[in-house]
């Protein structure tokens, strides 16, 4: 019996390991907007697992270094358990290398690292200077209003941020 | 004898997950109840809503429990640490709940080590669904 069932886990698992290694492509990425705009990149594993919590962020704000240091800590993600079984998880690493900041696929990327050390690899797209330099009109009272909580709460000010679009019209600030 | 069962066990819900079939609250409950060697009737909607309220302390100090993200009434929508929107747990208000073995044991592994310091048990699982199954 248990023989049995063990031998259903075997199939099971090299299913499952067949379907994650055959379910390519890993997603591209086409046209760049105004530069305001992402382009418009898809994964699915990226979709599901990194949009739960938080917006799915763009590849394109940080660099490939940054990337791979936060895939490589998931069960310690800032101080949550976001942990992945090892095939997904190399799967959205890949997705998010190929788009990355410094991969040349979009003008943001560009200008993310126009003010990134060569070798600087932030976990935070919070803490770049690229970021910290288009929020300077946000005040500290603003981040701690209890609406937006975080300035990773992108959607709180951008309405459109699930979409990849950062423009000037589609901000609000929350009032409270 | 329990690494077997272990693999009995993983089967099963590789089986599930592999083959999407539709996992359903009740089926949950039958297979977490049978890895804890208890019948269905053993599990408790009781003990479940106090896993679900009880706080514990977390690692910056602040007190943290499942209903700190998923709200102290399960049928309404709750708030991620990031700010962002989680739909409600409870099936009668969110039927997508408890339908993908898969996805609830993520969920469990990563949520009972964040607020528990360490993973629930199979009688537990049960009787965290037991609860939220009866919660309207
Ligand atoms: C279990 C919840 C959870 C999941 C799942 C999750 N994250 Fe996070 N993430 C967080 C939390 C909490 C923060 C910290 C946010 C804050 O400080 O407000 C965060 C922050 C981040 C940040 C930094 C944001 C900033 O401040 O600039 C990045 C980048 C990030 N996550 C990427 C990812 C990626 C990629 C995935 C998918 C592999 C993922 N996250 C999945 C909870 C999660
Ligand atoms: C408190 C509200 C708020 C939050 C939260 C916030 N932003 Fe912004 N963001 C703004 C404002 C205000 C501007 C300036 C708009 C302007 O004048 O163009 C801006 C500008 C930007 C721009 C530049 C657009 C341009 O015209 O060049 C980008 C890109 C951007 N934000 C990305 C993000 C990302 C990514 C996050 C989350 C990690 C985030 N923002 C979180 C309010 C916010
Ligand atoms: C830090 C916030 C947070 C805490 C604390 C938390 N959860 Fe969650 N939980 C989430 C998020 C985010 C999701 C996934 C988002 C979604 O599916 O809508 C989730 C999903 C789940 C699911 C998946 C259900 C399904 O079928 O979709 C289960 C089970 C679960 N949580 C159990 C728990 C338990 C048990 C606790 C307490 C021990 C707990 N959670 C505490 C944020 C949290």
């Amino acid at each position: 019996m248990n023989y049995l069932l063990r031998g259903i886990g075997v199939v099971a698992a090299v299913g499952v390991f067949s379907l994650l290694a055959f379910s390519l492509p890993s997603g591209d990425a086409h046209g760049d907007g105004g530069g305001n705009v992402l382009p418009r990149t898809a994964n699915k594993a990226w979709q599901q697992e990194c949009a739960s919590c938080h917006i799915a962020y763009s590849p394109a704000f940080l660099p490939k270094a940054s990337w791979r240091r936060l895939m490589s800590g998931l069960d310690q993600h800032f101080g949550e358990n976001a942990s992945l079984d090892p095939a997904t998880q190399a799967d959205i690493l890949r997705f998010l290398e190929a788009n990355a900041a410094d991969s040349g696929t979009s003008r943001m990327g560009s200008r993310v690292m126009q003010s990134m050390g060569v070798s600087a690899a932030p976990l935070r797209i919070t803490d770049t200077r690229w970021f910290v330099r288009k929020h300077d009109e946000v005040s500290q009272a603003t981040w701690s209003r209890k609406s937006i909580g975080s300035a990773a709460n992108c959607a709180a000010c951008h309405r459109q941020a699930e979409q990849g679009v950062f423009d000037e019209d589609t901000v609000r600030i929350p009032k409270q | 004898m329990i690494k077997p069962l272990l693999y009995g066990g993983l089967a099963v819900l590789g089986m599930a997950s592999a083959m999407a079939k539709a996992d359903s609250p009740a089926s949950l409950m039958a297979q977490y109840a049978q890895q804890a060697g208890v019948p269905v009737s053993g599990l408790s909607a009781s003990r479940g809503a106090t896993l679900y309220r009880t706080e514990h302390p977390g690692r910056d100090g602040q007190a943290v429990s499942c209903a700190g993200c998923h709200t102290a009434n399960p049928a309404q929508a709750g708030r991620s640490r990031v700010g962002k929107r989680i739909e409600p747990l409870a099936p009668a208000a969110n039927p997508q709940r408890f339908t993908d073995a898969a996805k609830v044991e993520k969920w469990f592994r990563r949520n009972c080590q964040d607020v528990l310091q360490r993973e629930c048990s199979a009688q537990e699982k049960g009787d965290f669904i037991a609860w939220l199954s009866q919660a309207r």
